[in-house]
């Protein structure tokens, strides 16, 4: 963690005093009650948290990456589906429009996302586009100065409630991305329930029959959709996500200690076992890592450097799989309290798993990253054995 | 990315500037400094790099921040097209363009 010193705003203070008051005390309620409360979320707004990477001339803090993941850790950590928030408000759809978006879109809704006013989230994923985000069928055509669009998209967080939508679709082989209001004629939502994880983050499905959209709201431009503004989002979306493993490992390292140094069992607290211990010490270990491979990619995005978009990648790999090992251990570590939903662990250890799935699985990233591993050591390696 | 390339058969005059030249220098090493080291096939200047595989579609997003950081310029929103990023001829040339503007 930064030190106060080097928070000159005052604002990690002010995220981990918010952390601490609002959300770690009601994260189980949210969880359970499958609802992330309208208060909580004008609370992030008031705070500027929404807006937190948005420049400040678009009414953001203007904090920069390791600013950013700093927050993120510390809302995550108490809270997954408050995180999540941030993940797809302010990294997957501000982020993106800060980046790609063009002034005259910037003026009419980054501002309004930035200090809360409007709530954004992003419509790629579909019932049969997952991992293959190309294969997107949502369609849209040109007709008479609009933009149309038909089609369905699934498992969009926080589509329950917001007012804006960034719309990936379709028209012949040229995939677009389109802003869409939610009170556009021929919108639907139908709220999801049941999920493993991010219970409380109002995902849903949104329908769009006849949907027209003026020609201005095209992010970009048209078949940029997929490969500039889609993957700009996953970028930054990959990024929040890599301190949301960082921050349920961390909490479950909390967690996991706090029980071990009081649990008594054989008559000795079971912080003495020299088997738990080594969970705790791996989890230690695997914490410290992650974080250093997130400040790591969050300091290459600062220097706008090459290697970013497969150092992020690398980040989430690492810190989604550890947040699942470390959950897991919490959940061993406190046994049957583990598995009981009196006790933050259970909660983690589903929240973990998401991190695996979502903004590119675990299995998209190796491949990415060996991809990435072939081109930088394969020639560095090639006199091996001569 | 390949599969959603609309690109035009247009074809592309030769490079002559100099600016231009060297652009494409650096962005053929660039660009293959990202193709995969498992492709045998070689990248010539008015390849489709996107249709041809040579590159994944993340890259194109790479591809805008390299050029921007690499010649200090700002490709406009109007010059965001896939046609223009497509090949290592189009790209210099567009590099050229909006550095002698």
């Amino acid at each position: 963690m930064l030190e106060e010193k080097e928070d000159p705003s005052g604002v990690q203070q002010r995220a981990r005093h918010f952390a601490a008051t609002e959300l770690a005390e009601r994260a189980s309620e949210f969880d359970r009650q499958e609802y992330l409360p309208k208060d909580v979320i004008r609370k992030m707004a008031d705070a500027g948290f929404l807006g937190a990477a948005v420049p400040e001339k678009w009414g953001g803090l203007g904090l920069d990456p390791l600013e950013y993941g700093e927050l993120t850790e510390s809302i995550g950590k108490a809270c997954a589906s408050t995180r999540a928030l941030l993940t797809v408000h302010t990294s997957l759809v501000a982020e993106t429009l800060v980046e790609r978006a063009s002034n005259q879109l910037k003026e009419k809704y980054l501002t309004d996302l930035a200090l809360g006013r409007r709530i954004g989230c992003f419509a790629l994923s579909e019932a049969g586009a997952g991992s293959d985000a190309a294969s997107v069928t949502t369609a849209y055509r040109s007709e008479k100065g609009v933009f149309v669009l038909d089609g369905r998209k699934k498992w969009i967080s926080f589509a329950g409630i917001a007012d804006l939508f960034l719309v990936f679709a379709k028209e012949n082989d040229a995939t677009s991305a389109f802003l869409v209001e939610r009170d556009t004629p021929g919108v639907e939502i139908q709220p999801m329930s049941g999920m493993l994880g991010n219970r409380a983050a109002h995902m849903a499905e949104i329908s769009f029959t006849g949907v027209e959209v003026p020609v201005e709201n095209l992010v970009s431009s048209i078949g940029m959709g997929f490969g500039l503004v889609a993957n700009t989002a996953l970028h930054h979306g990959r990024y929040s996500i890599a301190w949301a493993g960082v921050a349920i490992a961390q909490a479950a390292l909390e967690t996991m200690c706090a029980y071990a140094a009081e649990r008594v069992q054989f008559g000795v607290k079971i912080g003495s076992q020299q088997l738990v211990q080594k969970m705790i010490a791996d989890a230690v270990t695997q914490v410290g890592a992650a974080r250093e491979l997130c400040r790591r990619a969050g300091r290459l995005q600062m220097e706008r450097s090459p290697d970013a978009a497969i150092e992020t990648n690398i980040a989430k790999y690492f810190s989604s799989t550890i947040a699942q090992q470390v959950t897991s251990d919490a959940v061993q570590v406190l046994g049957g309290n583990g598995c009981w939903d009196q006790y933050p662990a259970e909660r983690l250890f589903r929240e973990a798993k998401v991190l695996e799935i979502i903004e590119g699985t675990s299995q998209l990233q190796q491949l990415m990253i060996a991809d990435h591993g072939f081109k930088k050591f394969a020639g560095a390696g090639s006199g091996w054995g001569k | 990315m390949p599969n959603e390339a609309v690109m035009d058969v247009e074809t592309v005059t030769p490079v002559e500037d100099d600016t231009v030249a060297k652009a494409a220098t650096v962005v053929r090493n660039y660009v293959r400094s990202n193709m995969s080291a498992l492709r045998d096939e070689d990248l010539h200047d008015e390849d489709n790099i996107f249709e041809k595989g040579f590159v994944t579609s993340i890259f194109a997003m790479q591809l805008l921040d390299f050029i921007e950081t690499t010649f200090d310029v700002e490709v406009p929103d109007d010059r965001i097209t896939l046609q223009n990023f497509s090949s290592v001829q189009r790209i210099s040339r567009m590099v050229g363009e909006l550095k002698n503007a």
